[in-house]
């Protein structure tokens, strides 16, 4: 059962966003018993809802409140409202995510250690290391799914996969498979195994794919300590004259405005949303923002290294068949600089439906170069790239100067422009994708560039010292104790790897370090 | 009246005497685009149908596919008509730009040029106006988003009622 809690609750842990970070922790904390509050700004749609459509999904599900862009990445060109591709609904982007649990590799926690000084970027190491994880990545990939972990067997190929491996064996690459997916390849947790339909990012009509709509959120609701409330959007955060937080006003589903006291707030509502709301609830004591006495809020904003090679063949592929993202190659993902950059990149496999190939093969193209691609769609194999870019101050998420959204709160700016290093690793992973196919016989391809973005991270980076970052180990913000960060803005540097896995490891870890600290008395 | 356009102005007894065997013609009659050789046609209200009826082949010379029948580009260009019809100054952006066209194609406009590559020429000097953006920006969506086109394509859109491609071929690849 739901429970209800009232607005004047001061004993409830209010946290914002019901994604990765929001929805894994409202339910960890509902299961130690501690009374929970989770304001989602999207409405609440459940998976057998999902449309096997990609506009009209896309016009259900994603976020397209308008923010503006800034910077000199081809995003703000062509898409220049649209700098992330991500959810506003009960769930958040794991409706819309492919899957792929990888965790981090020891060295990504250390990059300044491990890569130097490099120019024009802001590297610091994570103040934990993947020993401190360990046990959590083993928890969130049992809570999770996920494949190739716990004794789960892989996903069974689909045709994208299979060309992908015998590119992959014609490279000589030794580490390629069907990916650590949180898709279940058979049934599981009350969930069914995965159907093969293709439409990964229009949410999972089976629940084969593990999303918090479907199974925190219902499993915190069972113990009845946790309320979820859809359509409710945050726009400040209350605090007292000591400076502790007091709870969150929110504008509710007829738009009214409401605060929702609360012992402890923790903001979930992804790299966009989360430093704008701390921007946001600047007040006389915090005239910089909230928890932004480092003046990192906003700041070092990632998106990882991507772009996506396309190859047509001569010969039937229909790639659009079965999981999207149905396999991984994991050889570029080390550290070493002999390529001629920092860092490293996964390969992973990629299919688009007709509609979003035409929309995101090479945005603003038109004439028989590009249509000579389309004619031949069902005969292509495509890959997406995910490498470690890296972080820049100049990258970030500032208030707009001038727009407002219909609260009255100003819609927020990215600024986003590729590191040479960046560059440099993209241009490598196109090469290496190329040869791939061209390898297996592919007759034409096509270095794709970057989508809207759906990894953001580091806006509210963790940081030892309280002058490198906003948040500690915990992602307890360095300057006030009962304020938390649970997404992935808290990351410190992005790594390789797709976020969500290391995103749901943090909550987990971070629930145990609430619990704790409410129990003690010191938030 | 019949206002017949084709590649090059030609007589309408020349035209009848060749019949149609020389390509789809696009027929302008009365307030609507008919196709001589496709049975469909279509009513405008607030774009002259000279101009729907150009707007239709830019269409096609923007994201030309020899397979695709001209019935779709007029679909995916419909929006340009229902878009004049609630605002002047979209009305206004699609006859101007359209009569620009014409202009620079010369004496029998910008259907009159027989060649994709002349027509192209066209296009490429006007690529940053917003005239060309906003027709080539609906057709992204307008045109690769209707249902009858995808099957054009092989594409096989929703699976989920099928019950997904587990027993359908999702890993039926035998070339490789």
């Amino acid at each position: 059962m739901a429970a209800p809690y009232e607005l004047t609750d001061d004993g409830v842990v209010v946290i914002i966003g019901s994604g990765a970070g929001g929805g894994t922790l409202g339910n960890e904390l509902a299961q130690k018993g501690i009374d929970v509050v989770i304001l989602e700004a999207g409405p609440r749609i459940e998976y057998e809802d999902f449309i096997n459509d990609e506009w009209d999904s896309f016009s259900q599900l994603a976020w397209l409140d308008k923010r503006t862009t800034s910077g000199g990445w081809r995003v703000s060109k062509d898409f220049p409202n649209l700098p992330a591709w991500i959810v506003k609904a009960v769930g958040g982007t794991t409706t819309h995510w492919a899957g792929a649990s990888l965790r981090f590799q020891e060295h990504e926690f250390k990059t300044l250690t491990n890569y130097g000084k490099v120019d024009g970027a802001n590297l610091l190491d994570w103040p934990i290391t993947l020993a401190d994880l360990e046990p959590y990545y083993a928890k969130a990939e049992d809570k999770m799914g996920v494949t190739r972990t716990t004794g789960i067997e892989g996903l069974p190929g689909n045709n994208n996969f299979k060309i992908l491996k015998a590119g992959a064996d014609k490279l000589g690459y030794k580490e390629c498979h069907t990916g650590n997916m949180a898709i279940n390849s058979a049934d599981r947790d009350d969930r069914m195994g995965c159907q093969q339909t293709g439409f990964c990012f229009q949410g999972c009509k089976w629940g084969a794919k593990w999303s918090t709509l479907y199974t925190e959120i219902p499993k915190g609701e069972a113990t009845g300590k946790l309320e979820v409330r859809p359509q409710s959007t945050a726009i400040k955060i209350e605090h007292d004259d000591s400076g502790k937080v007091t709870g969150v006003t929110y504008a509710d589903k007829d738009g009214k405005l409401q605060t929702q006291k609360a012992r402890v707030v923790c903001v979930a509502c992804n790299s966009i949303e989360s430093p704008r709301l701390l921007l946001n609830s600047a007040s006389s004591k915090y005239p910089d923002g909230m928890a932004n006495s480092s003046g990192q809020v906003g700041k070092n904003y990632m998106r990882h290294t991507t772009g996506s090679v396309y190859a047509i063949f001569d010969k039937p592929v229909h790639f659009w068949r079965g999981t999207t993202m149905a396999g991984i190659i994991r050889d570029e993902a080390r550290h070493d600089p002999s390529r001629g950059f920092v860092g490293g990149y996964e390969l992973e496999t990629l299919a688009l439906g007709l509609p979003f190939m035409a929309a995101f093969l090479n945005p603003g193209g038109w004439g028989r170069g590009f249509t000579t691609a389309l004619d031949h769609y069902d005969r292509m194999a495509g890959m997406w790239i995910v490498g470690e870019d890296m972080p820049q101050e100049q990258n970030r998420v500032t208030l707009h100067k001038d727009e407002k959204d219909a609260h009255g709160m100003p819609i927020p700016d990215v600024a986003f422009t590729d590191h040479p290093n960046d560059t440099a690793m993209r241009d490598h992973a196109y090469r290496q994708g190329m040869a791939l196919y061209d390898a297996v016989g592919a007759t034409r391809t096509f270095p794709t560039p970057p989508y809207p973005s759906t990894h953001n991270l580091g806006t509210n980076r963790m940081s030892e010292k309280a002058a490198d970052g906003v948040v500690n180990k915990h992602g307890q913000t360095h300057d006030i104790k009962n304020l938390f960060v649970s997404d992935g803005s808290q990351f410190t540097t992005g790594a390789a790897e797709n976020p969500t896995l290391t995103i749901v490891t943090l909550a987990i870890r971070q629930a145990d370090y609430i619990a704790e600290q409410m129990g003690a008395k010191n938030i | 009246m019949v206002t017949i356009y084709n590649r090059t102005p030609i007589s309408r007894r020349e035209l009848l005497r060749r019949g149609t065997a020389a390509g789809a013609l696009l027929v302008v009659s009365g307030s609507a685009v008919l196709s001589t050789q496709e049975a469909w046609g279509m009513e405008t209200t607030a774009l002259k149908p000279e101009t729907m009826a150009t707007l239709i082949q830019m269409a096609r010379d923007v994201y030309p596919h020899d397979q695709v029948p001209d019935k779709y580009y007029a679909i995916a260009v419909k929006a340009h008509e229902d878009g004049a019809g609630k605002d002047p100054a979209h009305k206004e952006l699609i006859e101007t730009g359209i009569a620009d066209l014409d202009q620079r194609a010369g004496p029998g406009g910008y259907l009159g040029l027989g060649w994709e590559e002349q027509r192209v020429k066209l296009l490429q000097a006007i690529e940053e106006t917003p005239f060309f953006q906003a027709v080539r920006g609906g057709l992204v969506v307008g045109l690769y988003n209707q249902k009858e086109v995808w099957p054009i394509f092989g594409y096989e859109g929703e699976s989920y009622s099928k019950g997904g491609y587990i027993a359908r071929g999702f890993d039926d690849i035998e070339w490789l």
